[in-house]
């Protein structure tokens, strides 16, 4: 074979290989959706997290706005520290109220924002004040119980 | 009194043989983790005129492409026809874009890529050098000057280790282009929760980097292993034979092998 046809096909082979790779990061990644306008920290300190994981998106009316970025237990507290990445785009005012939720009944948990109505935006690393734990599936079966259990109770002597 | 000494003896040889193996294996290790470091150090020229290079990843790049596109494409479309299959009991058969990207990507994508790559161009490399060294092609060279490790063995090595990566990100696009072909072209699953579902899920940096970390790392061990056992061939028909043979048996296990451990250092469970 010649060596211009082989450096032809082997730039084409090049080509094609990087082209692969593009495809994978911008149709099956999410390299599509990055944002090179950078982002901003906001703590926020729950009572339980139950089962959110670092990654995990952070939504507000069901758009994803950050990510979870990291997930600490503090001793001074006794509750769960969660560190998430917002993006500068969306800025959220001060009394913004921060919940844990899950995407169906048995998806997967992420944090919703629930703007409030406040002024003052909140800055990069500030602390969210309202937050709302996670709803422990296992706590509210055993709520349920009990209260059928007390419920019986009451309404047995009138039978 | 005999008897015990005979036993003794028989003991003791099934013992040295088991001692001699394990030096020997040993031995040829140290053996071929020196040759490639040769290699690594007289690379030099074979950058220097890089056309050398360019001939070898056209051997082993270009005339694989055809067996790891036409593979992607099925094992992608197997991969959608089964997560298809059991996803659809849970009623979240959109997941199943999910399912053929992750696991291609992460998986499937380098290893199948990096095991066709090592039958296809590892035993081609294999050959031809042993077969290079048997009629003293090799020895005429050194007798040139022309050092046989430079112009022979590294840019076959620098060829392969340039061309896996890319095959491996080829086989995984048309393993996810078999799987939209068969779930959304022929079953009919929502074309748009299967490319979304597979966005959200599919992080670049976690998912496609490591991919590619792991099909680098499996383009250089088995080149190394082509290049030395074609090195290390007796010269002769049987000895170019058996070095092929053990080319192809050792990558592979070793790519599966090390596939284990680099996925236990990459994704530890945390996600």
């Amino acid at each position: 074979m010649q060596r211009t046809m082989m450096d032809f096909w082997v730039g084409l082979f090049v080509m094609a290989g990087i082209g692969a790779l593009l495809i994978l990061g911008l149709k099956v990644g999410n390299l599509a959706d990055f944002q090179p306008e950078g982002s901003y920290v906001l703590v926020g300190n729950f009572e339980n997290i139950g089962g959110l994981k670092v990654r995990a998106p952070v939504k507000s009316a069901g758009v994803v706005v950050g990510r979870v970025m990291d997930i600490q237990f503090s001793v001074q507290t006794y509750d769960a520290v969660v560190t998430m990445k917002v993006d500068t785009r969306y800025q959220f005012p001060k009394d913004t109220f921060a919940s844990i939720l899950t995407s169906g009944l048995l998806g997967e948990q992420y944090i919703g924002l629930l703007p409030g109505g406040d002024e003052e935006m909140l800055t990069n690393g500030e602390k969210i004040m309202k937050t709302n734990s996670a709803i422990v599936l296992e706590d509210m079966i055993g709520r349920f119980l009990f209260d059928k259990a007390s419920e019986k109770k009451n309404s047995d002597p009138e039978i | 009194m005999i008897g015990m000494i005979s036993l003794a003896k028989r003991i003791k040889t099934i013992i040295e043989s088991i001692g001699h193996r394990v030096v020997d294996s040993i031995w040829r290790l140290g053996c071929a983790t020196r040759f490639v470091l040769l290699v690594l150090l007289k690379s030099m020229p074979g950058f220097l005129r890089f056309h050398l290079i360019t001939r070898e990843i056209y051997f082993a790049g270009v005339l694989s492409l055809i067996i790891i596109l036409v593979s992607g494409l099925f094992v992608g479309m197997v991969l959608g026809l089964q997560g298809y299959e059991t996803l659809q009991k849970f009623g979240s058969e959109s997941a199943v874009g999910t399912l053929v990207a992750l696991s291609l990507v992460r998986e499937l994508g380098p290893v199948i890529a990096a095991l066709l790559f090592a039958s296809r161009a590892g035993s081609a490399m294999t050959a031809e050098i042993g077969l290079m060294k048997a009629t003293e092609q090799l020895a005429a060279m050194g007798m040139m000057a022309v050092d046989p490790i430079a112009r022979i063995v590294a840019p076959r090595f620098w060829g392969g280790v340039f061309s896996m990566p890319l095959l491996a990100a080829m086989f995984s696009v048309m393993g996810v282009f078999g799987g939209y072909l068969v779930t959304v072209v022929f079953i009919g699953v929502d074309e748009g929760s299967f490319w979304s579902q597979m966005q959200s899920s599919v992080d670049f940096r976690y998912d496609i980097v490591n991919g590619v970390i792991k099909s680098c790392f499996f383009g250089v061990v088995i080149t190394a292993i082509a290049v030395f056992e074609g090195f290390d061939a007796p010269p002769t028909a049987e000895g170019v034979s058996g070095a092929t043979t053990r080319t192809v048996v050792t990558s592979s296990l070793a790519i599966l092998g090390l596939d284990f451990v680099l996925t236990a250092f990459m994704f530890r469970g945390v996600s």
